[in-house]
């Protein structure tokens, strides 16, 4: 003996009317079969029988109103009549249990990786990250390079210079301009084990593909129960480029931090930019490394070692002070030094330090630091709106408000798309006066 | 406006065809598409007590497709698909238990219940989902290939999709790499003549799905999706070809899905007779049926023994599903990243 049940039809109805039966008492129902019709407020819908039976009682007449889910509307009894699970609570798990705590999303305390003592050489940015890929390609071979131009043509920026002759076609992969299928055959191939680098000529083309970073990408593991990786860096140039308008020059950082499942690397430096390439590479995790079109020919000291790594989700303070904070990433953090030097000049001591890594935010360094100088200043390139320096604020905020002297400024794009004009595109961008007014300003100067 | 129509064939099938394998094999099939039939009708009724949430996407009328590409997968080859997905996994060997628990959103199932319906996934039955965005399957799934090229491990992606993912850019940018680099990967299109309840008709310039791949120069061919020696045969082919090293192919099954697109559907797009004319002359586990009474493999006995087997392991699904605990709270914060190794 098996009761049907009234059921849901979509998941908000509540309740219906049983407008029809098809079925009266004596019939022989097999499952497949409409036994009936229900009315909701969007629809009338069919009711299929799920259980083979003959229909031994009609439990609520047709034309009844307000049947609420679950309520038994017939019965079947006889052969082939399997009982069905009777609908329960769902038995809940702990439901007054406080919810913990997130954990601290940095697994392993990273070590922080220091210059002190290594043998240092001058290298330009474009050439860290090449060293950076080249060097776990020997070490490693299922990672890969796959991108527009990466290959014969030898990198749009000449970022992946002399890969194609040392690793040869197989692992270093020219893609047709189809930014969308190839992040996803990337995150295929990643999640059959392999660890990809995809390269976007830009972030910009990078969009073109942000479902298969986002949904496909960060979510996965999360969506499997643990069981599907997806070790995979995603990486190119990002944010502002000169004089190519709006839809090639624009800063993605804020974008990227704000999904679980990503990390987020925006470095300054090509000692961070090798380090952290070679670790995001290393990370079983999704990376999204935002590199800076205009740093790539700069050259920095860089250690000689093959073995430097910097770890994910540590700040670094490029110059100490006590006056204010100073926090920028990529290449902001080259304008927040030049403001520090003219502030310094003018007596403020500006303490800068480099995010390095947005996701995830190492606010203590930046807390540490708010508590000795009692200022902030957020520099980002990128619109302020929803930025990367309102979650820094926010932090400080929920963890220091007491700490703070004044109220932190923002330093970031102007709220408007980047225009073609060479005046007009220098007024959007935030430039080392901003800085240094913004400074200034919280420090009552 | 109505173009190149492509309605499933009417009429029941005058002739029964030989079987495509041995008593023990078709019998297989039966049982594991009866299955998924059963598990589907029990997933609808759960839906329907409200233990089952969201959207849930039922396999019935399909059940062939992916019982007989299963039926010639070699061991590593990959099987990947949309939302429709419940089938696949039953049809992989997946425990109907952990499938049918996260359903339900229970710490017994596939995902600790944080999955759901859309997204399932099994490394242990070679199974990448269970992918919620349409066509996203498509890129990844020849991603998989990719991977086995790179690896020259030999292997196949089964990478599956509806004709309503056909008309997504990414299955065309994924067409041109797969057939430009030689990947391994066989293209399932489960053309159930419907995309959610705009007839492919209604959506498609070429209903023809298994033409998709000419421009990237792709082999494709329409099987009848309804008939699981016919899936067979066309998936071994399929799958030599890939295997081979001659690059993709496409198999078009053209089928039919009985319920609606999810279960909220109130399927005002078709009529009741248009499925009723499918169920009656055209059900694949019926078909199936006849072959093996005609060949004196099955007697009714013997296939209500089978029917008796199914229906107690979908109702140990569904006790398992419906007792399982919900995930414990601290649930809620794992699986978002893996820890690094040091």
């Amino acid at each position: 003996m098996t009761d049907v049940l009234m059921p849901a039809l979509s998941p908000t109805m509540e309740e219906g009317t049983l407008a029809k039966w098809h079925v009266k008492v004596g019939d022989k129902v097999v499952s497949g079969d409409v036994i009936a019709e229900i009315e909701t407020d969007k629809a009338t819908m069919e009711v299929e029988a799920v259980d083979d039976g003959i229909v031994e009682a009609i439990l609520v007449p047709e034309g009844t109103e307000e049947v609420k889910v679950n309520t038994p509307i017939a019965r079947l009894s006889g052969e082939g009549a399997v009982p069905a699970a009777q609908p329960v609570a769902a038995p809940v798990a702990a439901v007054a249990a406080p919810v913990l705590a997130p954990p601290v999303v940095i697994a392993a305390a990273p070590v922080e990786a220091s210059l002190e003592g290594k043998t240092l050489v001058k290298v330009t940015l474009r050439d860290a990250l090449r060293d950076a890929m080249a060097e776990e390609m020997r070490r490693d071979d299922s990672v890969f390079l796959m991108g527009e131009e990466v290959a014969q043509y030898q990198g749009a920026y000449k970022v992946s210079r002399d890969l194609l002759q040392e690793f040869g076609d197989r692992r270093v992969i020219d893609t047709p301009i189809t930014e969308h299928g190839f992040a996803g055959l990337g995150v295929g191939a990643a999640m059959a084990g392999l660890k990809p680098i995809v390269e976007f000529m830009t972030w910009n083309f990078g969009m073109q593909a942000i479902d298969h970073i986002i949904n496909s990408a960060a979510k996965t593991l999360y969506m499997s129960g643990g069981q599907i990786r997806c070790s995979i860096v995603f990486r190119g140039p990002n944010g502002a480029a000169a004089r190519v308008g709006a839809q090639h020059s624009q800063d993605y950082s804020a974008w990227y931090a704000q999904i679980p499942g990503l990390k987020v690397i925006a470095p300054y430096d090509a000692a961070d930019a090798k380090g952290l390439l070679k670790a995001a590479i290393r990370d079983p995790n999704p990376v999204v490394f935002l590199e800076h079109e205009m740093l790539y020919g700069q050259e920095f000291e860089v250690p000689d070692d093959p073995d430097w790594v910097v770890p994910i989700g540590k700040a670094r303070i490029h110059r100490q002070g006590r006056d204010v904070t100073l926090t920028a990433h990529s290449r902001m953090v080259g304008l927040a030094l030049k403001a520090a030097e003219i502030l310094a000049a003018e007596g403020i001591e500006a303490e800068v330090i480099d995010l390095r890594t947005l996701r995830p935010l190492d606010h203590e360094t930046i807390i540490e630091s708010v508590r000795k100088t009692n200022r902030l200043v957020t520099c980002e390139e990128g619109w302020g709106p929803m930025g990367v320096g309102a979650e820094v604020i926010a932090r400080v905020l929920e963890h220091a408000f007491d700490d703070l002297d004044a109220p932190p400024v923002r330093v970031c794009q102007k709220d408007v798309p980047m225009p073609y004009a060479a005046n007009l595109e220098a007024l959007s961008l935030p430039n080392v006066e901003d800085i240094v007014a913004a400074a200034k300003a919280v420090c009552y100067r | 406006m109505a173009r190149g129509q492509a309605k499933p064939a009417a009429g029941k099938k005058s002739s029964v065809p030989g079987p495509t394998g041995t008593r023990e094999e078709m019998l297989a099939y039966y049982r594991q598409m009866l299955l998924i039939r059963r598990f589907e009708e029990r997933a609808g009724q759960l839906y329907g007590m409200g233990l089952i949430g969201g959207f849930c996407h039922l396999y019935i009328g399909q059940e062939a497709i992916a019982v007989g590409v299963q039926s010639i997968k070699k061991p590593g080859d990959q099987v990947i698909t949309g939302y429709r997905d419940h089938g696949h996994m039953l049809a992989c060997g997946m425990d109907p238990r952990e499938v049918m628990a996260e359903l339900t959103g229970r710490e017994g199932g596939s995902s600790k219940g944080k999955g759901g319906s859309m997204h399932m996934f099994s490394t242990a039955a070679d199974f990448y989902g269970g992918h919620g965005i349409v066509g996203a399957q498509v890129s990844l799934g020849t991603g998989l290939a990719l991977a086995n090229k790179y690896k020259a491990n030999g292997n196949v992606a089964f990478t599956y999709f509806g004709d309503g993912a056909a008309n997504q850019g990414q299955v065309y940018e994924s067409f041109n790499m797969a057939e430009l680099w030689d990947l391994p990967v066989v293209y399932v299109i489960e053309n159930n003549q419907y995309a959610m309840g705009t007839s492919i008709e209604r959506a498609s310039s070429e209903t023809h799905l298994h033409k998709r791949g000419h421009s990237f120069r792709i082999p494709g061919e329409e099987v009848d999706g309804m008939d699981v020696m016919a899936v067979k045969v066309a998936a071994a082919k399929a799958a030599e070809h890939a295997r081979s090293g001659k690059g993709p192919y496409i198999l078009e099954m053209k089928t039919y899905r009985y319920r609606g697109h999810s279960m909220s559907d109130p399927q005002k797009y078709r009529t009741r007779e248009e499925i009723e004319e499918v169920r009656k002359n055209r059900d694949p586990i019926e078909h199936l049926q006849d072959v093996l009474e005609a060949n004196g493999w099955a007697d009714e006995a013997a296939l209500k023994a089978i029917d008796a087997e199914v229906k107690a392991i979908v109702a140990d699904a569904a006790e398992f599903a419906r007792t399982s605990p919900e995930p414990d709270p601290s649930e809620l914060y794992t699986d978002v990243y893996l820890e690094v190794a040091q």
